[in-house]
């Protein structure tokens, strides 16, 4: 029996959007961007398809930007709002350097990026570091916020320990502090103290759109499933997300853009996508990708959806959250019967699929080996099965010292998974962690 | 990702567990980047025929065993070093490079020969230990 408890990693492939998919691929392979016949029947796909992300998003068709998945939207959302602020003629003459704010969980595809923009003094960035649970405080994201701030990108769901952060409050926050900025003449308070930032930019172009704004991004590719992320409720500007999370294609995904905000494409060359990102549409990815929405949304339409309660009011408790819950938790209850055992990552605010145990003495990625020997896949943030001699920078910003977080693991749930499934891990886990630390030297 | 070689030491450790009464233990590695391996060395004397033909007393390894906290490759490059290591001279036993673990093994993974060092070091302290304890006697 194969047990696939790795979706946050990726999912399979719907059938019947590989299916359908196949059948674009063969009958509409026409160049979208052509006149003729054969691009229109590929334009067409590419619309519909544009049109069901707008209705999943509540945006409009034209917010959204088609990419090659989560990465590449994350690069664009940052450096193309940053190229932006410089590229700004009036920018250049003040030369105020952008002070960016994000987190120190995020995926390295944002993490990475800002450090990149940093290192090549092109922004000031902040790395608001998240409370013990893994929970992001809006006042620390607040309390960053200096008069140079430009953007703020923070993950939706993590995808290692499921932490769900509260992006409508960090939303309303930045709200507040753009309504002040806009009082206060582009200052965040109106209190006349020397400011080292050299904020005169903002005072001098009340006109020009970054002279007022704080841009919000955030990454939504663990979410999608689980949790509201209609544009108009989170409050954000920009928002990604990745088909290959919700049993979608891999290498496609999308970037919302809210009307108004200045962004410079990345990938330069033909006309595509509104100017925002040159390159022959994937429209058989495209296709896919929406199938795997409308696929999403039916079986939401399809079941009675009840109030989440006021901890997580942002998860969409329909059958399957509810079912991926009691699966949850359910393997949560039984690993911590292994002795020196614990949960990483808040138990309330917790995406409904995802477990993040450690177990101390026993090594992350030997435990995964022993775990796929019989048929079960996992991941772990151990430094072992991360390539570097690093363990995951997740779980180290929250505290977790590095005799637990090498022996980390996580299982990501799906709608596969069964409850039998789940038992058959609670059985085989204890004797692959009692087998290493009968290996280690600090075992018993 | 791993060779046959590597996940059957792996899978199949050989030597593993402690000697109470080792005449050498060596340590190696830490908790904080995630392994750790300590080796135990049974010590005693043979005679065997030098080059000239004359015969001369030596020590070898006569047990080994290993306890290691960390990776399959860590494991499978501890359990690969011992076997290397058991019945060898002293001399010869200190002699056991990282390379010649790796290549027992099939060869690590770029990102994980460090494991193999940790092996031919663990081995190299072990000796040392005993070495010092006889100083002490």
């Amino acid at each position: 029996m194969k047990i696939y408890l790795d979706h946050s990693a990726t999912t399979p492939p719907d059938p019947e959007v590989a299916l359908l998919m196949n059948k674009v691929q063969k009958e509409f392979w026409g160049n979208a961007s052509s006149a003729h016949s054969f691009g229109l029947g590929a334009r067409n796909i590419l619309n519909e398809a544009r049109d069901t992300v707008a209705f999943s998003l509540n945006c409009q068709p034209e917010e959204v930007i088609f990419t090659s998945g989560g990465s590449e939207s994350n690069n664009l959302a940052i450096k193309g709002l940053i190229d932006a602020y410089h590229s700004n003629t009036d920018q250049k003459n003040n030369r105020a350097t952008p002070h960016v704010i994000t987190s120190a969980v995020e995926h390295h595809s944002v993490l990475d990026t800002v450090k990149e923009l940093e290192k090549q003094g092109l922004i000031e960035a902040s790395y608001v570091t998240p409370q013990k649970n893994g929970v992001i405080r809006v006042e620390d994201i607040d309390a960053e916020i200096k008069d140079n701030t430009v953007l703020v990108s923070i993950m939706y769901v993590n995808n290692e320990i499921g932490t769900v952060q509260p992006i409508k409050q960090i939303a309303q926050m930045i709200a507040k502090n753009n309504e002040l900025r806009i009082m206060n003449n582009g200052k965040k308070s109106n209190v006349t103290e020397p400011n080292k930032h050299n904020s005169s930019f903002f005072i001098h172009n009340s006109g020009n759109k970054f002279a007022k704004q704080i841009y919000f991004h955030t990454d939504a590719v663990q979410a999608m499933e689980y949790f509201q992320t209609g544009v108009r409720y989170l409050g954000v500007d920009l928002l990604t997300f990745s088909a290959h999370k919700f049993y979608g294609p891999k290498g496609v995904g999308a970037l919302f853009v809210k009307n108004g905000t200045p962004i410079i494409r990345q990938i330069v060359g033909g006309n595509q996508e509104n100017k925002m990102r040159a390159g022959t549409e994937n429209v058989a990815g495209i296709a896919g990708l929406s199938a795997a929405l409308v696929k999403m949304h039916k079986a939401k339409a399809d079941s009675k959806i009840e109030e989440s309660g006021k901890l997580l009011p942002e998860l969409i408790l329909y059958d399957e959250t509810k079912r991926l819950k009691q699966l949850r938790d359910k393997l949560i209850k039984g690993l911590m019967k292994i002795p020196d055992t614990r949960v990483n990552g808040c138990l309330k605010r917790r995406s409904p699929n995802n477990v993040n145990v450690s177990f101390k003495n026993a090594e992350g990625e030997s435990i995964l080996l022993m775990l796929d020997k019989e048929g079960i896949a996992a991941s772990s943030g151990s430094a072992c099965t991360s390539g570097s001699l690093e363990p995951s920078h997740v779980l180290t910003a929250i505290g977790v010292s590095p005799e637990w977080s090498h022996g980390s693991i996580r299982f990501s749930l799906g709608k596969h998974n069964t409850e039998e499934e789940i038992d058959r891990v609670i059985e085989i886990l204890p004797g692959i962690i009692k087998k290493l630390r009968q290996m280690s030297p600090y075992g018993k | 990702m791993y060779t046959k070689e590597v996940l059957d030491h792996f899978e199949n450790p050989r030597n593993v567990g402690e000697i109470k009464d080792a005449d050498g233990v060596g340590e190696v590695g830490n908790l904080k980047c995630g392994d750790v391996m300590r080796v135990f060395i049974k010590i005693k004397t043979r005679k065997v025929k030098g080059k000239s033909g004359k015969e001369k007393v030596e020590d070898y390894i006569s047990d080994i065993k290993f306890k290691t906290l960390g990776c399959a490759a860590a494991i499978a490059a501890s359990s690969m070093m011992t076997e290397l290591a058991k019945g060898k001279s002293l001399e010869s036993a200190e002699k056991i490079t990282r390379d010649d673990i790796n290549d027992s093994l099939g060869k690590l993974p770029a990102q994980k020969y460090h494991c193999s060092i940790l092996s031919a070091d663990a081995i190299k302290k072990a000796i040392e230990d005993y070495k010092r304890r006889l100083q002490l006697k």
